[in-house]
This record gives structure tokens, sequence and C-alpha cells, in this order.
């Protein structure tokens, strides 16, 4: 009985862990509701002025806009590149393919740090720096590799007799793909479309270093806030933050269990 | 055209876009930055020999390398933990467990950071609250020290630590563990002797993966450190973008670059790395 005594507590513990996970993010919703011009806990009185000054805000608006210019084209580019380049990849299957799939996940396991000092450097002659290119070309770099993995896990599970089948009864390459991969590879390209847009969304470290006036974007405001340390919009951001994390998860997971019950029937 | 494709598989031509662009803009600055590191300012092994020379430069090594063991050694044993729980009970309690741990994986690093703030500062929700019900009478210094720093990159290397052990744990015989206690064995026995070594592979991998993410953090040091616990990632940027010496930063920065493909070796040693990043064995 003794197994059964120390399971109940260790899954005791995992639930207080992964509630510590979770919860010191919320605090940033009372915090936003403060009626004082600095940061602080509400006492009684709650004002939504925060908010309205967020939704106002020329400076913290162009932020959410270029913010998300930048994810949706680094979303679309890194997924179509991506996506390709797992396909190739798949039918290739040899030594060099493999070895090739390792160095193009790097991006994803080398230090940010060092990426961000990487574009930076080259960044300066190509005279990208502080440009929509030049962050949307760094973030894609980042995010393939997450297509790259997500697409490659949904090619693992389809026949490659399929594509034979449809080659065989005439269909050329392109339509093979638009038509007999493609749909079967979906989830993996939905998947990591969102893994890019939502790492491209919420970069910083990068960013830090390859903008600074003409293109802001929203971590890079919240950044400045944090170090500030002083208004409460920052709040406010944190906490639409938090609501556009809760809904594209939702989205995700109702996704996910759409094309498990499909792969059921 | 007909001679080319003989040799090469025309799968390439749709790997190449990618490959040419990572090759061109990511992986040349990334050797421009490790032959700056042995020719800026001047050639030679001049930037390498100021880690003899210099105690700061070693003390913020030094500083780097021990947060990291304790944020490592934290994150993983909860995380064993966690994925320990969640691999033991019901399908329905363990999706629940999975979306709390999703979730937090999704929430952005500034958010967190920002919430650390919050509860951590001097007038923060925890010093207040213990100050309320008047368990201490001057607030606690949980910020811009070493604490602060971990308590804000444990909390986010969690969930980095459970996946793997995820995957390893649930790929885990239970066949194995039954007929450990059929020959009798307690618990603890099949815990220690049995299960613990199976999961070795699943330990190593997640010990590593959040070793080599540690090394590189650079928002929750900045932060919660409040300048007061400088590490490798900040005195890079530091060097950059205040002092402009690229010589340094250059060496400080090919260090960490040779510490994580080391780390990434001793990973492929143990297993295959496709698993760990989830690609595709065909």
């Amino acid at each position: 009985m003794k197994v059964g005594l120390f399971s109940l507590f260790n899954r005791v513990g995992a639930w207080v862990l992964l509630l510590f996970l979770v919860t010191p993010a919320l605090i940033a919703i009372p915090v936003s509701l403060t009626p004082k011009r600095f940061l602080s806990m509400p006492s009684g009185e709650l004002s939504l002025r925060h908010f309205q000054k967020l939704f106002t805000s020329e400076e913290w608006l162009s932020s959410f806009f270029q913010s998300g210019v930048i994810a949706i084209s680094t979303s679309v580019l890194a997924t179509t590149l991506g996506t390709l380049c797992a396909i190739g990849l798949w039918r290739v299957s040899s030594k060099y393919s493999e070895l090739v799939r390792a160095f193009l996940l790097l991006p994803l396991i080398i230090p940010q740090i060092i990426s961000a000092m990487a574009f930076y450097r080259l960044w300066i002659p190509l005279g990208l720096l502080d440009s929509y290119v030049g962050l949307i070309l760094a973030h894609t770099i980042l995010a393939a590799p997450m297509v790259l993995i997500t697409v490659s896990a949904s090619l693992a599970t389809f026949d490659p007799k399929l594509e034979q089948a449809s080659k065989n009864l005439g269909a050329s390459n392109w339509t093979t793909m638009r038509m007999v991969i493609l749909p079967s590879i979906k989830p993996g390209v939905f998947a990591g479309a969102l893994f890019a847009f939502i790492l491209s969304w919420d970069e910083i470290v990068v960013t830090l270093f390859i903008s600074k006036f003409s293109v802001y974007t929203l971590p890079r405001r919240m950044w400045n806030g944090i170090r500030e340390n002083t208004d409460p919009t920052v709040a406010a951001a944190a906490v639409v933050l938090i609501a556009i994390t809760f809904i594209a998860f939702v989205i995700f997971a109702i996704q996910s269990r759409r094309n498990a019950s499909n792969n059921a029937t | 055209m007909h001679a080319l494709r003989k040799h090469i598989h025309p799968g390439w031509l749709i790997i190449a876009p990618l490959l040419v662009l990572v090759v061109a803009l990511y992986l040349g600055p990334i050797l421009n930055i490790l032959w700056l590191s042995v020719t800026d300012p001047e050639p030679g092994f001049g930037n390498y020999a100021k880690l003899g020379e210099s105690d700061a430069l070693l003390r913020i090594l030094w500083t780097t390398v021990r947060i990291c063991i304790i944020t490592t050694m934290f994150s993983v044993t909860l995380g064993y933990s966690i994925a320990y729980a969640m691999v033991h009970c019901h399908q329905r309690q363990k999706n629940y467990m999975l979306t709390l741990l999703l979730v937090s994986f999704w929430i952005s690093i500034l958010v967190r950071t920002f919430s650390w703030l919050m509860l951590l500062g001097r007038k923060g929700l925890v010093n207040v609250t213990l100050e309320d019900i008047g368990l201490i009478a001057e607030p606690i210094a949980f910020m811009r020290n070493e604490f602060g720093v971990l308590i804000g990159m444990i909390h986010y290397m969690i969930p980095y630590a459970v996946l793997p052990l995820l995957v390893s744990m649930q790929a885990l015989d239970k066949r194995v563990m039954d007929a450990s206690s059929n020959l009798g064995a307690t618990g603890a026995q099949t815990f220690w002797r049995i299960y613990l070594p199976l999961t070795t592979p699943g330990l190593v991998a997640s010990t590593l993966l959040v070793f080599i993410l540690s090394l590189g953090f650079y928002v929750t040091p900045a932060v919660l450190g409040g300048g007061k616990v400088l590490m490798v990632a900040e005195y890079i940027s530091v060097q950059l973008l205040v002092t402009l010496k690229w010589g340094t930063a250059a060496m400080l920065a090919a260090l960490m670059l040779f510490g994580v493909l080391a780390m990434l070796w001793i990973m492929s040693q143990f297993m295959k790395l496709s698993t760990v990043f989830g690609g595709a064995a065909r």
C-alpha cells in the first residue's frame, strides 16, 4: 500500500506544480484594473482606464499592427518553406537528408542570443536593420524548424503507397502533392503555421537587436514597459496577450480534436 | 537535365529554398562570428586569453554555469514528478494536466516575467501579503538577486523538462514493472532499480535540453536579476550594443556555441536526436 500513498502524494504535488506554472501570470489581471497611475494592486475600486489607454494609444496600436503583420508574414513564409522542405526530406530519405534535417533544426536549439548576434552582424551590411523585411526573414529562419518538425511528424504516419498510387494513376508530381500529400498532412501544416505565428508574435531577443525606431513590435514595447516598471498599460497589454494565448489554445484544441475524430471514423 | 536527375533526387529541389536561406543568412554570419573571435581586435587568441586575465569574465561564466546547473536540477526533478503523475493517472485527469502544461508553455515569456515582477518586488503581492499577516516586518528581497532569477528560470523551464520525460515514460512496457513486483520487489525497489534506469534516456534528454536553453537565457535574468546578476547572454548584449566590443562578445558566443554542440553530441550518444525534436523516422 506504500506505493499507493507515494503515488497519491506525488499526484497532489504535480497538481500544485502545474497550478504554480499557470497562476502567476494571472496577477496581470488585477494589476491592469487598478485605478491608479502607477503599477499597483487595486484596493476596492476598479477601473478600465488602462485598457482604454491601450486601445487609444497610437504607439500601442501601431505595435499591435506591426507585430501582427510580421507574425502573419513569418507564419506564411515559414510554413511554405518548411512544408516543402519537410516533404523533400521525406521523399529523399537518405543519409544526407537526415544530416540536412539535423542542420536545419539548429536555429531552434542554438541560444537566441547567438542568433541575435548573427542576424545583427549580417543585417548591418545588408541594410536590413530596423525593417520589416529584416525582422520577417530572421523570424522565418527561427520558425521554419518548428514547421519542419510538425509536418515531418504528420508525414511519418502518411502511407507512401498512396503517393505511388496517385502517380500510377497518371497524376503529375504537382497534382500528387496538392491532392494527395497536402490534404493528409494538413494537421501538421496547421500546427506548424500556428507555432510559427506564436514564435514571431512573442519573439524579443532577436527583435531587440535588429529593430530600433521604425519597427517597434509588441514584445519590444512590453519590454520597455517592464524595464521602466511604472505604467500599468503594460499590465493591460499582458492581459490582452493572455486572452489571445487562450483563444489560440482553444482553436488549437478544437482543431486537434476534430482531426482525431476524423481519423477515428 | 535528365542526366542530372539520375544523380540528384528531385526532392532536393524543394529542400533547397529553406536550406539556401538558412546557410546564407544564418550559418554564414555565425561562422563570421567564430572568425571574429580570433581576429577582432587583432588576430590571435587574445580574446580567449582574457578568460585567464579577467576576474570579471570568469565570475560571469561561473554565475552562468551555477545558475544553469541549479535551474536544471530543480526543473528536471520537478518535471519528473509531473511526468510520473501524468503517466500514472486516468486519461481524463491526464488531459487536464496536459492542458495546464501546454497553456503555461504558450504564455508569453514577457507576460510571465512581468508577473514575477509584480509578485516578487518590494511592494509585490508576496511581500505585501506576508506583511499583512504579520509574518515579516521588512519586505524580503526576492528580486535583483539569484533567487529571483532562479524562480523565473525554473518556472519557465519546467514544461521543457516534462515533455521528453513524458515521451520516455509513455514508451515503457508496463509489464516489466508488473514482473518486478510479481517477483517480490517492493514498490520502492521497483522504482529505483527498474523504473528510474529505464527512463534514463528521457532524463538525459530533459537535463541537456533544459541546460542548453538556460545557457543562453536572456529575458528573465536581465529583468529579475536587475543588473545584479550578470549572465553571459546579457553581457554579450552589453558588449555589442553599448561598448561595441565584437571580439569579446564573439569569444563568449563561440564558447557558448561549442558548449551547446558538445551537449547535443552527448545527447546523440544516448538517443536518436530526432526523437527528442519530434523528427520523423521513416
